[in-house]
């Protein structure tokens, strides 16, 4: 077995013999990046697809996530797949407010970015009315190359954000804005 | 084969409830009255006991809605069963909308409770005598009967679809 493995790359910093130096902040992304732990919160048909996501052919694990985490309090990733029922809303923001920060939110499908198809009464008609949403995958469902492109922009997300975000004024105002203090 | 057959069964209904039972027919073969709500619960329990026709069994509670029958709008339809006898009945009991109560049947099917809050759920029939008469499927805060057809069947909260791009 040669076969080459690939590694993160490195931040840009100053290099020299027996040291590395750059920003903590940028270190710590990279770490975040590479290990995020989602929570799938699958109700449908997006679900399954992103079964697959996790399965052997497509392998999630390629981008260090590994692990599914079905805890809210060990997760970063809040991965919603599928129709989301009015009904399920508040439960959909318990587990949401039960997550540790930093946290990340990605809507997969129509459902659950739109309430797609089922404009109706029963239906949220996006997850977004209820917790604030990082990145949306369009499909009905998405292909699982959609859903792992979906998950290469959080890992950008989280790359490249600042270590004061979560402090800053701004991020305090979405939360209120959707009623979280 | 039915062991009693429909004609025997709405004879001996006719011969029961006399004028109550309003009207009948036959679609596909399934007898389906349609009688005065007033006696519902009589009937069902005397289906439900008698000895030759042991209607046991509650296989549906739903509602519809007839905006244009006046004074009949809302109507409350029992599917029921006789697995003795294989053979189904379908009741229907229209009340208007202005004051849709029936007397709940709770007291003879215990499986009527989930049935009648999906009914009191969707169409805001009042089942009088239930013993915990709520919304079981939507939402508690919802304000309006969503099955009726007074209402528009799409979410009237929205505000991100805009009409232009859904064509009205």
């Amino acid at each position: 077995m040669t076969k080459e493995i690939k590694i993160a790359e490195a931040p840009p910093g100053f290099e020299g013999q027996g040291f590395f130096a750059t920003k903590l902040e940028q270190v710590i992304g990279l770490a975040r990046a590479n290990s995020i732990w989602p929570l799938p919160f699958a109700t449908s048909c997006c679900g399954i697809e992103f079964m697959a996501t996790m399965a052997s052919n497509y392998d999630l694990a390629r981008f260090g996530s590994e692990r599914m985490s079905f805890s809210p309090r060990q997760a970063d990733l809040l991965l919603v797949a599928g129709t989301i029922a009015k009904k399920m809303g508040p439960v959909l923001k318990q587990v949401y407010l039960q997550m540790a920060e930093p946290r990340w939110v990605l809507s997969m499908g129509a459902c659950a970015s739109s309430g797609g198809i089922f404009d109706t009464y029963s239906v949220l008609q996006g997850i977004d009315k209820v917790i604030p949403v990082d990145v949306y995958i369009p499909g009905c469902p998405p292909r699982p190359e959609q859903v792992i492109d979906g998950l290469m922009k959080i890992q950008e997300l989280v790359k490249h954000e600042s270590l004061r975000r979560r402090n800053s004024p701004q991020y305090k105002a979405l939360l209120t804005s959707y009623g979280i203090e | 084969m039915s062991a009693i057959t429909n004609e025997f069964l709405l004879e001996r209904l006719n011969q029961e409830f006399g004028a109550k039972v309003i009207s009948a027919e036959l679609p596909y073969g399934m007898l389906s009255i349609v009688i005065d709500p007033s006696v519902i619960v009589d009937m069902l329990k005397w289906l439900h006991e008698d000895k030759i026709l042991k209607f046991r069994f509650l296989t549906d509670i739903c509602g519809s809605h007839y905006p244009d029958l006046k004074d009949k709008e809302l109507c409350v339809i029992y599917h029921l069963q006789s697995m003795e006898n294989n053979i189904r009945l379908r009741i229907k009991a229209f009340l208007p909308v202005s004051n849709p109560e029936i007397q709940t049947a709770t007291s003879v099917y215990s499986s009527a409770n989930w049935m009648e809050r999906e009914t009191y759920d969707y169409y805001g029939v009042i089942f009088k005598g239930h013993p915990n008469l709520k919304r079981i499927l939507n939402v508690d805060e919802m304000d309006y009967f969503p099955l009726r057809k007074e209402y528009p069947l799409e979410d009237a909260t929205r505000t991100d679809k805009e009409d232009q791009y859904f064509g009205r």
